[in-house]
């Protein structure tokens, strides 16, 4: 099983080695900065990537730094951004899941069903322009209480105020946690929905537990084991949709740096982007392997 | 599974529990009545679509000089039923012409996402051995690889390479179809895998029936079922894909007006014409949610227990 992951190792690299040939004939300029590109296409392809083994990412044209430096300046605004979105579709979709799937068919249930089904079939920029025109452009009036957001950037000041950085963090992170709110508690519903009916919920019942208890701590650990598996394959999902936030909320991060590059053909640095972003999938699905195992004993190695 | 099978087993012939006929998967699919609200909802965009040339009010490309005063035209002035763009280009117009491109595009992209992932599916799934190996190393590269930067770049490519104006349908349709077969290809590689151990699929071999003819003429068609409902649910993602590529202008270039590259300006506007941010961003949403609908029905009507 290690070794399938292990496999997966090739995916970085072998994305720019499709892109490397074109860079000759798509940027004139950087022929003058870098002289190893008249060289055959397989030549560039090792020598980059035994720099990139160095931790040498090249330069970034556009930036005028370090590829390595570039990204990891912008690291942890999108991480920030990231882990916000992640925890808070945890929370909500976990929670959302459950509701619905222990009171199913119920009005709660299908509110709850209905609205993933929206939230599955919003386009996340658009979703991010409306939210904007709500809470920034026109602002929602409830309880007497105007409430307006930043619809830009990641603070007003240099000097760091905790709560001028949540209130710009609340609205990207809202839109990008949109789709995974949606699609992890269909998940959730349909995996306890299936636990619930297991003989072990029955036996817990039966000998007198509440049945919260019987939900929250023998239904819930069981119900969570495949949604792990499911929230590794979002991952990719989650970097594409930081891209998308990024760009419309101008949060500072990686995905904006990598917009602003693609207008500008920066092809070292897309590539160290493409090879982060792959990296870290690869690493999270190894980790969500790990996870597997330990939270299901059941699941053996070989 | 085994829980959801019929009750009483001994009842049902084995012919009928293999594949359910036409009309059992009509019944089933008229009483799931949101999907059928869906199905309406997509056959609807799909005439507009179709009949962009003959409804619309005005020319997609057309500059109304006469009112358009360097920004965007309210809905109902002059004749503009939903309002012009910031370029004075009637709305409604555009969303028609728009629909024609992103529904063109997602077809043809799920075709060829479809055909690719089924082949290699199948004979993944029929085959195993080193060729099952290949292919499902090749799956989870691709699947490691973060779709939409990816795309991003490729099309930057593109675009690089040649002039801005190649950027067109074509390349949008290739590259997204090239490249999101993985998920097709592991889901027909599942079905290959339980199908081809069955007893028809051995009398098929014993009768001396070609490897080709035996994957898609004894197995496929039994395989269908979670294809189609897959292809159906791939076509709202295409469209939410499409869109998000010409929002972010790599996609369908202006001035071919495409739901997504319509919202490219709209952030700017935003305050000004609100409405040229809404009405596209809706089409989208109204039709991916119906497609999801009816696929949703879908599964339920062709193949109850597959959830």
């Amino acid at each position: 099983m290690l070794f399938t992951i292990l496999q997966y190792a090739p995916g970085g690299p072998l994305t720019p080695y499709l892109q490397n040939p074109h860079i000759t004939e798509a940027d004139i300029i950087r022929l003058k900065h870098n002289l190893g590109l008249d060289q055959p296409g397989y030549v560039q392809y090792f020598t980059w990537l035994f720099k990139v083994l160095q931790g040498d990412f090249g330069w970034s044209m556009s930036n005028s730094e370090p590829v390595s430096q570039a990204i990891i300046e912008r690291l942890p605004a999108t991480l920030t951004l990231m882990g916000c979105a992640f925890v808070f579709s945890l929370a909500i979709g976990v929670t959302a899941g459950i509701i619905s799937a222990v009171r199913q068919y119920s009005w709660l249930d299908y509110t709850v069903t209905t609205l993933a089904f929206f939230g599955q079939s919003m386009p996340v920029f658009w979703f991010a322009l409306m939210m904007q025109l709500a809470f920034s452009v026109v602002g929602i009036t409830a309880f007497g209480y105007k409430f307006s957001l930043p619809s830009a950037g990641i603070s007003t000041s240099d000097t760091f105020d905790f709560w001028d950085r949540l209130q710009h963090l609340i609205l990207p992170t809202v839109v990008l946690s949109l789709l995974f709110i949606a699609q992890w508690s269909r998940f959730m519903r349909s995996s306890m929905l299936e636990v619930v009916r297991t003989d072990y919920m029955r036996t817990a019942a039966a000998k007198g537990v509440s049945q919260r208890a019987v939900i929250l701590k023998h239904g819930l650990k069981n119900a969570l084991i495949p949604l792990v598996t499911v929230i590794a394959l979002s991952l990719p999902g989650l970097f594409a949709g930081a891209v998308v936030t990024e760009t419309i909320f101008a949060w500072p991060g990686m995905g904006r740096l990598f917009i602003n590059a693609l207008g500008q053909f920066d092809f070292a640095l897309l590539m160290g982007y493409m090879m982060l972003t792959s990296f870290l999938v690869i690493t999270f699905n190894l980790v969500a392997d790990l996870c597997y195992a330990w939270l299901d004993p059941r699941v053996k190695y070989t | 599974m085994a829980a959801s099978l019929p009750l009483n087993p001994s009842a049902v012939p084995v012919a009928e529990e293999m594949a359910p006929s036409r009309n059992t998967v009509w019944r089933r699919f008229r009483r799931h009545k949101v999907a059928l609200a869906g199905g309406v909802i997509i056959i609807f965009m799909g005439l507009i679509a179709i009949c962009a040339n003959i409804l619309t009010p005005a020319d997609p490309n057309f500059i109304d000089q006469v009112n358009w005063q360097g920004y965007p035209l309210a809905p109902g002035v002059a004749h503009h039923i939903l309002g012009t763009d910031e370029n004075g280009r009637d709305l409604l117009a555009r969303l028609m012409f728009g629909a024609r491109i992103s529904l063109t595009v997602a077809l043809f992209a799920v075709i060829m996402e479809i055909s690719i992932g089924t082949f290699l599916g199948a004979i993944s799934g029929y085959y195993g051995g080193w060729v099952d190996f290949f292919i499902m190393r090749a799956t989870d590269v691709v699947l490691s690889i973060p779709l939409l930067p990816l795309l991003l770049v490729l099309t930057a490519i593109v675009a690089g390479t040649s002039n801005k104006a190649s950027l067109n349908f074509g390349v949008i349709v290739v590259l997204i179809g090239g490249l999101s077969w993985p998920s097709v290809a592991r889901l027909v590689r599942a079905s290959f895998l339980s199908l081809r151990e069955r007893e028809f699929a051995e009398a098929a071999k014993a009768v001396g029936n070609r490897d080709g003819r035996i994957i898609f003429r004894h197995l496929l068609p039994n395989a269908i079922a979670p294809i189609i409902v897959q292809a159906t649910l791939e076509v709202a993602n295409v469209i939410i894909l499409e869109s998000t590529l010409s929002f972010l202008g790599f996609g369908i270039q202006p001035p071919t007006a495409s739901w997504g590259n319509m919202l490219a300006n709209a952030q700017s506007n935003i305050t000004d014409a609100p409405w040229a941010a809404i009405f596209p961003g809706l089409c989208i949403l109204v039709t991916v949610l119906a497609i999801n609908y009816l696929g949703d029905g879908l599964r339920d009507a062709l193949d109850p227990n597959m959830r």
